[in-house]
């Protein structure tokens, strides 16, 4: 018997209900109001009234309207269909809803009823099976998609039948367990899974060790990132975070993308909607919408959806990750959801933290990004969440709670610096405040000598110092005059200048800038360094000047032409012949 | 406000009067709904049991416990149709022109979202003639942009060149907080351009009372859409000043006791900026809302929470500066960012639009660092020398608002301008783009 109640008081999106028998927190409820039911999410029960969050506008609710409990929690409904589809933030899929307006009250189901999927059994009846085993295989997309014994299944059960190799609808019966005592539980392709608890379905969680490729030269570079890896991006507004992300999603080698845009805008998920379907992944040729699920809950759809549209999202990521597939899960952006979490608590008067924020939001932060990770799942096989949100500083000051906290829960920090961006040195990652803490791991330093260069590791230090060495340089000439310091400083500070320029930089407009290879990768940083170990001498700083400009443009020309063609190999040439001439004075 | 029916239901007992808001027993409101208090609209904000809180758009000042308060069973709607072009109306969509009163159907503001895959993409450009706008800051129609700017800075004159050149066919002022001044401006400039039979405005003076504001994006937009929709019309909407919209916001919740956030403005300030600007649109079938507005800074601080949270709402921002060098109002080519430009840069427009301005911009920065250099008493170099001078002329031809060219034009001033001062190198342009457009006989 479920539990009904009445509304009872509206401030907003918050709703008061007079509740008439148990309910629990986080139980999704059901408000009728004109011949409609907005979905509401208990989120506070103080005697016998619980505090719901609607998500929806609540324009014209009225006190004294039914409300239906409906015993569970948010949940996403997980199966085959999920890839290439829009979704928001409860997971109704954006396409099948009628009309230019998004109409309050109005939900579907996120998957398709009456598909027919092409099922193979990949195990046979008397084994014994748990939550996360496979139990078989559709073709989604072009991806192997597993059907797994569901999620919610605790312990062992014996796989009492299978169903052979055939086409069913996700509702149909495809296998039949019994536990312990005999009781029989039927298996379809379908489960569903409450958003805000971790699917734990798997053996255990290791330290991430392979490097997760982006073709973004300061990332692979300076600051990798590991498959299952956690990291974020700060910044002010116009630092472009948002082109940074689109760029990750695009050309990160990955089994599959998921996007949560939480609370941004919405030209910017158009763009993923109109371009993702046209272009191509390079590494597998199809289509790059073919690996990409999108959920949007932009700035203008109900605040309250906003955190669910993030737990939606991971939620789907694990799901994923159980069939042993690697994810990249991004985020934009996380400040977004902190703002939903503040409104919400301000309006149920709770004592604020800094900035208002709820009290623990550091708690909530950390708790997400732990969701992420690398992992062996239950059959031995591995699987990946990758997970990179975006942090919307407020005033780009990143002492504020949000960035504060998710520092403390992220293993990359990929710092966007007004000043870099006001420069237009694009993408505008500060290379000497961002760091990645995998650089750090034995695991991932002996991925790097075995599968890139025995020497990758000491060149990127190497690299980093050159920067700093740089930056300190160009202070003192910023301090000195460019007459008041030695030439030896210039020099330092123009070599650093070849790093930014060359490998820092990256025209994200460009089609073959946007995406270098790691193996191009290597080959530049191998040449700017040696430009860096050369010996050199001017006579002065304006000399120094015009010989390190023309070094730039012809590694910038370089950038722009396709590795290795013949292009790219007469500037080459130029350039050792440019260098050799130095060296020889 | 009259409007009264039959047989409605008269409360007389006020339980509660704040600066801005009252509270009645009551029981049967509806969230959002207007009532009127003694002829003041109002709309419920807060329902407890049956105690129902209503905020006074007026302000309540004289009002009494014992007023007579009248429930309207519906949210604050405008009345639209074709004859709203031309008009001037308040902040409850009432003429204000000495014309007739309108005659359209009702439409609730602040109606739903549009689906985001219905969206389009934006792609049309939109032309000013403002080389710091259409050179280095594309607009594209379904976009929203505020100008930050300094109260001194003439961004009204700006906004109104920028609204008579775009060629929309309707623009919607929805003047906040306006001076009676600035509002008499944007009419005779309207009218002396004969294109008041294009134009709506919502105006809320200085002389009326902030809350009402709240009402006037709404207002705005749902006349926008009306056209946008129905009529699949390019609207341009201009929204000034969006800064004491945000105050209004403040006021209100503050008398709401609510916890304030950063520099006291209400938590929900980013939600409630996103959803009036995220109105602007591409429709499907041809219509569209481009949105420009003035955000007005304090002391340039973009810091301060209402220019930053509109940072990351809108797509970009156009800073107004006064370039002593020329003595002219330019376009900041420095902080100004207009997001969607790639959409149409190189597309709509000439292949080397995008190398170019980005060239141009950056021996511009070079020009300031040099100008740095020169005030901290360092010897210039020769290529500083010629930055500065290229800075001038650039500022001059390009920056200044009072320049109104083509694209192409402002594309061919770049190459001039470069020839004149800087080697080919200098330029760090791709080589296929300077074989083609590199001037052949250098400028003296």
């Amino acid at each position: 018997m479920l539990t009904k109640g009445k509304v009872h008081g509206i401030i907003a999106n918050l709703v008061i209900v007079n509740v008439y028998g148990p309910v629990s927190q986080n139980e999704i409820c059901l408000i009728s109001h004109d011949n409609t039911k907005l979905m509401a999410e208990v989120i506070k029960v103080s005697r016998d009234q619980a505090f719901v969050q609607v998500f929806e506008s609540t324009r014209g609710l009225r006190v004294g309207s039914d409300v239906e409990f409906t015993g569970s929690m948010l949940e996403a409904t997980l199966g085959p269909g999920i890839l290439s589809r829009k979704y928001d933030g409860l997971q109704n899929d954006l396409d099948k809803l009628e009309g230019v307006f998004l109409k309050k009250g109005e939900y579907n189901f996120p998957l398709n009823e009456d598909e027919k999927w092409e099922f193979t059994p990949v195990v046979e009846a008397g084994n014994m099976v748990e939550a996360g085993s496979w139990l078989g295989e559709v073709i989604e997309n072009w991806l192997p998609h597993k059907i797994m014994v569901p999620f919610k299944f605790s312990g062992s059960y014996n796989l009492k039948w299978i169903a052979d190799k055939g086409f069913y609808r996700i509702s149909e019966v495809i296998a039949v367990l019994t536990d312990e005592s005999g009781k029989q539980y039927d298996v379809t392709m379908v489960q569903k899974w409450p958003v805000k608890l971790p699917v734990k379905a798997y053996k255990n969680k290791t330290r991430p060790f392979r490097i997760m490729e982006t073709g973004v030269r300061v990332i692979d570079t300076l600051n990798p990132m590991t498959e299952g890896g956690t990291g974020f991006i700060p910044g002010p507004f116009g630092c472009g975070k948002t082109v940074l992300q689109h760029a990750l999603s695009r050309q990160a080698d990955t089994d599959m993308v998921i996007i949560a845009a939480c609370g941004e805008r919405a030209n910017e998920v158009v763009e993923i909607f109109k371009e993702f379907p046209e272009l191509i992944d390079t590494r597998t040729g199809r289509k790059l919408i073919e690996r990409t699920t999108i959920i949007a809950n932009t700035s203008n759809m109900p605040v309250a959806a906003r955190e669910a549209s993030v737990y939606t999202a991971m939620t789907i990521a694990e799901y994923y990750r159980s069939m042993g597939l690697k994810i990249l899960l991004l985020a934009d952006s996380t400040s977004r959801w902190a703002q939903a979490l503040r409104e919400m608590s301000n309006r149920m008067e709770e004592l604020p933290g800094p900035d208002a924020f709820p009290m623990d939001l550091p708690a909530i932060i950390s708790n997400y990004y732990s969701r992420a990770g690398y992992v062996e799942l239950v059959n031995g096989s591995t699987g990946s969440i990758t997970f990179i949100g975006t942090v919307s500083p407020a005033g780009g000051n990143l002492k504020e709670p949000v960035t504060e906290s998710t520092k403390k829960a992220a293993r990359c920090f990929y710092a966007l610096s007004q000043q870099r961006s006001d420069s237009k040195r694009y993408p505008a990652i500060d290379p000497i405040e961002s760091y990645s803490k995998y650089l750090e791991y034995d695991e991932v330093i002996e991925y790097i000598s075995a599968n890139i260069s025995s020497h990758w590791h000491e060149n990127v230090t190497r690299a980093r110092d050159v920067l700093m060495r740089g930056r300190e340089a160009h202070e003192q000439i910023n301090i000195l005059g460019d007459d008041g310091v030695p030439i030896d400083y210039h020099i330092r500070f123009w070599k650093s200048e070849v790093i930014d320029f060359v490998i820092l930089q990256q025209d994200a407009f460009d089609k073959i800038d946007c995406v270098t290879p790691l193996e191009r990768q290597k080959y530049m940083l191998d040449k700017v360094l040696e430009i860096n170990d050369t010996e050199m001498k001017f006579s002065s700083f304006e000399e120094t000047a015009s010989w390190f400009k023309k070094v730039i443009n012809l590694y910038k020309q370089m950038n722009y032409s396709p590795f290795e063609s013949e292009k790219f190999n007469s500037y080459q040439k130029e350039l050792d012949k440019m260098l050799k001439d130095i060296s020889e004075i | 406000m009259t409007e009264k029916k039959a047989f409605q239901k008269v409360y007389t007992k006020l339980t509660r009067i704040t600066k801005a808001t009252c509270s009645v027993k009551a029981t049967g409101a509806g969230y959002d709904e207007l009532a009127l208090v003694n002829g003041r609209l109002a709309q419920v904000v807060k329902i407890i049991g049956d105690e129902v809180t209503l905020q006074i758009f007026s302000g309540t000042e004289g009002v009494p416990t014992n007023a007579e308060l009248i429930f309207l069973g519906r949210a604050p709607s405008l009345k639209v149709d074709d004859d709203l072009a031309g008009r001037f109306l308040n902040a409850y969509g009432e003429p204000i022109d000495g014309g007739p009163a309108l005659s359209g159907k009702d439409r609730e503001i602040g109606g739903p979202s549009v689906n985001p895959v219905r969206r389009m993409q934006p792609s049309q450009l939109i032309a000013t003639g403002i080389a710091g706008i259409d050179l280095n800051n594309t607009l594209v129609t379904g976009q929203k942009i505020p100008f930050f700017a300094d109260p001194d800075q003439p961004f009204n004159q700006v906004m109104a060149t920028v609204a008579l050149r775009a060629e929309a066919d309707k623009i919607i002022l929805g003047g906040m907080g306006l001076s009676n001044d600035d509002y008499l401006y944007y009419k005779n400039v309207f009218e002396n351009a004969g294109a008041l039979e294009r134009i709506i405005a919502f105006i809320n003076t200085t002389e009326n009372p902030p809350v009402e504001r709240l009402l006037v994006p709404d207002m705005t937009l749902t006349a926008a859409e009306y056209f946008a929709v129905e009529k699949r019309e390019k609207v341009l909407v201009l929204l000034t000043d969006m800064t004491l919209y945000a105050d209004a916001l403040a006021i209100v919740s503050n008398r709401m006791d609510q916890i304030p956030s950063k520099d006291n403005m209400p938590g929900s300030l980013y939600s409630d900026l996103a959803k009036i600007y995220e109105k602007a649109v591409q429709f499907p079938d041809g219509g569209s809302i481009t949105i420009i507005a003035v955000t007005s800074l304090s002391g340039g601080d973009i810091t301060h929470a209402i220019p930053d949270n509109t940072g990351y709402i809108t797509e970009g921002q156009l800073f107004l500066r006064r370039d002593t060098e020329i003595g002219k109002v330019i376009v900041d080519p420095f902080r100004s960012l207009s997001r969607l430009k790639q959409l149409v840069i190189g597309k709509q427009t000439r292949e080397d639009h995008s190398q170019v301005m980005n060239s141009a911009i950056r021996l511009y920065a070079d020009a300031a660092n040099a100008k740095t250099k020169l005030e901290n008493g360092f010897e210039l170099s020769d290529y500083d020398e010629r930055t500065l001078r290229y800075a001038r002329e650039y500022s001059e031809k390009l920056l200044a608002i009072d320049v109104n060219i083509d694209v192409n034009t402002m594309l061919d001033t770049c190459w001039m301008l470069f020839g004149k001062f800087f080697s080919k190198e200098e330029t760090a342009i791709k080589n296929d783009l300077v074989k083609k457009y590199w001037p052949e006989q250098p400028v003296k």
